[in-house]
């Protein structure tokens, strides 16, 4: 019984995991811009296909993978800013919030008409090693050890260089940054690059447990917003929280609750968070003023 | 005599820094009671904590001697307490007309009799009025959203006055607005109090304005009041200048 | 801006809903069903508009709220109760339902909404799906009558139009009421309506069950038009669809819903000959609309007459000028 829990517990983080990277950048874009990225989960889908496609066309995993990171930057990072964030942003954000669907929309099927509507398989690390009476998954390991790595390296980038000290003042206020000379239209672009990058780390690490079909990016989409949520919306450490502790519940959910319901889990969890706890897990209550 | 607005020891704190640090005082009826201070010493957030927009860490408001503390800002305004805002606070797309019928539809009848009742609640007439009285007539049927940033304070003044209060807060109303019209807002202030009655607690910066209007003048520095008085008396208080000085 | 609800609104609501009723004589089935496919989706649309366009409060729940109308009609008409007691029943329903939704819409704003109310449609459409022996799952319900005497295409399409009318005067009615003015204002700014003595709280809470209770309508009228109902039509997708069709239409405007439900019924036919791409057109679509109109085409058209007007009053003006 035991050993079956941790075993729960170690596939519920490395999912979590995915998810706090996706959360992360969720969150990113919605400090320095106010971005609600509703496409989020698709943005994670896309870089997915990128690869396999590009892999598919005889470039060896890696370099695939760099291509995919490329497009990425490219497409999801500049390009979605630059067509899509900036022009709508001055409408207010509930025109960017519906145009931001209609992309997600947009992106599912047109995969499906270029890819189709099958899963495919997407190369992970495979195998795993008996731990006492556990068999832990490579790809599990792999997947933790690499958001964490991720994490820790964008906290130390945010806290610790000029630029992301920069970038963390535009997030807190940006009229205030503009006041201080910081850059902060390179630091909003910067920002959509670094959420183009998590999304496709996090396509690359969860693509081989979930696959790769078109419509993924919804429910991953959602276990990111719930995530963002959780963790108090506002600070990335709280993404990371709430993505750990949605991977961990729904895992355990799935095993021990009705299976017709996995759906369900971060829909409730995100209800029962908005209506008890409305700052999450780790923000402070903010108090409605003038 | 019971005073119409009572504040007793009320504290507001923001993560441990004290915004409102224990402000006691009372408003008479027909006052007009200025209230100044240096900025960030607490002015607004004690206008929040009386009016339900926030509600304070300690102490209470009492309207007419009963106890409001908290009661939430429709209900107070129900109660005959209207306010101002120091930020513009207009209805951008609803016309200058609209935005004074609805600033006095909720006071008539029931929430289902305006449902089924006339479209404007029977308060063209009475917006009609305000419009006339400050200035507004060339402007009844344009977009609020479009006037001028004066034109908005005025009608914004003109909104709180709608439903007939008797108790009006004015945030800061002489911010911004150019020497006619503050004549004019003045001018307007002042009817109010002498016809009809109504009471007056006024934030404001301009200490000309606040001089020649006001009955009664407070001051607050770091959350708390330091002087109580007529105007000149406050105005000449040793600690009331240093409190500004040492800003 | 145009007003909330100008007469001219009603008289051309009142004649577009005419002006169909009548083309349903020249019409084949297929026509006629699109066409009450169409009265449908404006009602549900109409409620969202209340809901979203007009008191501002962003909601992705309406598909669940036509699937719950379309589930309570269906399975009180298999157990024989009548039609006008299915149709009330479903729209106290969702009535309750739209009020209990709106809650979280009174401590979250925007995009907290959205996912909340995204989340309900999810977890209706799980129950649809899953409680075979109350909604049948996906074998769905089936053999759904339609209220005598309205059981042919023709005459079902009239009782549509004739509730698609009714609804549009209520609507039309309460938002030139006081009502309508509490709305916008809840849109435009809650604090000062607050301190104005509007009580934000409940007009939230109705703007959600007012328009709840129209999903409801339409869920209701929708279940004897198809005669057959499963879950999938009231997934995500749907409520994606109608927010859509209240964006495109021009969300704040009285005739938004009924140009926007027009667009998502005509345009699939149109784009037939597209196929599976048909839905990534739409798409883009919406997206062009909103980055160069994002008040729809209503806002469109009334940019373009206002500017012809201000053209026909150079051009009134011109011969003056000229020496």
């Amino acid at each position: 019984m035991f050993w079956d829990n941790l075993d729960l517990l170690i596939s519920g983080l490395a999912t979590g995991a995915t998810y706090a990277l996706v959360a992360t950048g969720f969150t990113l874009l919605w400090q320095t811009s106010s971005t609600v990225n509703f496409a989020q989960g698709d943005f994670v889908t896309l870089p997915a296909f990128a690869i396999i496609a590009l892999h598919a066309a005889g470039l060896p995993l890696p370099l695939a993978m760099l291509g995919g990171l490329v497009a990425a930057l490219i497409v999801l990072g500049a390009g979605f800013k630059l067509a899509l964030v900036d022009p709508m942003l001055r409408h207010g954000m509930l025109p960017l919030a519906i145009a931001a669907i209609a992309l997600g929309v947009a992106v599912q099927e047109g995969s499906k008409a270029v890819f189709g509507a099958e899963a495919f398989a997407f190369p992970g690390v495979p195998g795993g090693f008996d731990l006492g009476p556990l068999f832990i998954n490579w790809q599990d390991m792999v997947t933790i050890a690499a958001a964490v790595v991720a994490v820790i390296a964008l906290q130390l980038f945010l806290s610790r260089t000029r630029t992301g000290r920069c970038m963390q003042a535009t997030a807190q206020n940006p009229s205030v940054a503009q006041i201080l000379g910081i850059p902060v239209r390179r630091m909003i672009m910067l920002t959509f690059l670094l959420n183009a990058a998590l999304v496709t780390l996090a396509a690359i690490l969860i693509s081989p447990t979930t696959l790769v079909k078109f419509d993924n990016g919804s429910s991953i989409g959602l276990a990111a917003f719930c995530a963002a949520i959780i963790g108090g919306f506002n600070q990335v450490r709280g993404a990371i929280a709430g993505g750990l502790l949605l991977g961990v519940v729904e895992n355990f959910a799935a095993t021990y609750g009705p299976d017709q319901y996995r759906a369900a889990v971060p829909m409730v969890l995100l209800i029962g968070f908005i209506l008890f706890r409305p700052q999450g897990l780790l923000g402070r209550a903010t108090e409605r003023a003038v | 005599m019971t005073p119409v607005l009572e504040a007793r020891g009320l504290h507001k704190s923001f993560d441990g820094v004290h915004a409102v640090n224990g402000i006691s005082f009372a408003v008479h009826a027909g006052e007009i009671l200025g209230v100044i201070g240096p900025n960030g010493s607490g002015k607004s957030t004690l206008f929040n904590c009386l009016l339900g927009q926030l509600r304070p860490s300690a102490g209470t408001v009492l309207l007419d001697g009963t106890d409001v503390t908290g009661m939430r800002p429709c209900d107070l305004n129900r109660l005959g307490v209207s306010r101002t805002f120091q930020l513009l606070q207009v209805f951008p797309q609803l016309t200058v007309r609209e935005n004074l019928v609805l600033a006095g539809q909720e006071h008539v009848g029931t929430r289902i009799g305006r449902l089924f009742g006339r479209p404007d609640a029977g308060l063209t007439a009475a917006a009609e009025r305000m419009i006339a009285l400050f200035d507004l007539g060339h402007l009844a049927a344009a977009r609020a959203g479009g006037l001028s940033y004066g034109q908005q304070k005025l009608l914004d003044a003109a909104m709180a006055f709608m439903a007939g209060p008797r108790l009006v807060l004015l945030d800061e109303p002489a911010g911004g607005v150019n020497l006619t019209m503050l004549g004019n807002l003045r001018e307007r202030l002042r009817d109010m109090n002498r016809q009809a009655g109504a009471t007056f607690v006024v934030i404001e910066h301009n200490m000309d304005f606040v001089m020649s209007l006001c009955s009664r003048v407070i001051c607050i520095a770091e959350g708390a009041v330091i002087a109580d008085g007529p105007p000149d008396a406050v105005r000449n208080d040793p600690t009331v200048i240093e409190a500004y000085l040492g800003h | 801006m145009m007003a909330r609800a100008s007469a001219g609104g009603l008289v051309a609501a009142v004649l577009l809903v005419v002006l169909a009723g009548a083309l349903g004589f020249a019409l084949q089935p297929y026509g006629i069903y699109l066409l009450s496919l169409w009265a449908v989706y404006t009602i549900a649309a109409i409620g969202l508009n209340l809901t979203l366009g007009f008191a501002g409060q962003m909601s992705l729940a309406q598909a669940a709220f036509v699937g719950i109308g379309a589930y309570c009609t269906a399975l009180l008409d298999a157990r024989g109760i009548p039609f006008p007691a299915t149709l009330a029943i479903a729209v106290l329903l969702t009535f309750g339902v739209g009020w209990c939704v709106g809650y979280p819409a009174l401590r979250v704003q925007g995009h907290y909404l959205a996912f909340v109310t995204l989340g309900l449609t999810t977890l209706v459409y799980l129950v649809m799906r899953n409680e075979t022996w109350l909604t049948g799952g996906i074998g769905g319900v089936s053999n759904i009558a339609r209220p005598w005497p309205f059981a042919h295409n023709l005459a079902y399409l009239h009782l549509c139009l004739a509730a698609l009318l009714a609804v549009a005067a209520a609507m039309w009615w309460m938002l030139r009421s006081p009502w309508g003015r509490a709305f916008v204002a809840l849109r435009e700014n809650p604090v000062r309506a607050m301190s104005l003595g509007v009580d934000v709280r409940r007009y939230t809470l109705l703007a959600f069950a007012i328009g709840a209770a129209l999903g409801g309508i339409a869920g209701a009228f929708y279940a004897p038009l198809v005669q057959y109902i499963e879950p999938s039509p009231f997934a995500l997708g749907f409520s994606i669809n109608l927010l859509m069709m209240v964006v495109i239409g021009g969300a704040g405007y009285f005739l938004g819903p009924f140009l926007g439900a027009l667009v998502a019924v005509l345009l699939p036919e149109w784009l037939r000959f597209l196929q599976d791409e048909y839905l990534i057109i739409y798409a883009v679509a919406v997206i062009l609309l909103l980055l160069f109109c994002p008040t729809g085409l209503l806002g469109l058209a009334e940019r373009a007459l206002a500017r012809g007007r201000a053209r026909g009053t150079a051009k009134a003006a011109a011969p003056v000028a000229a020496p």
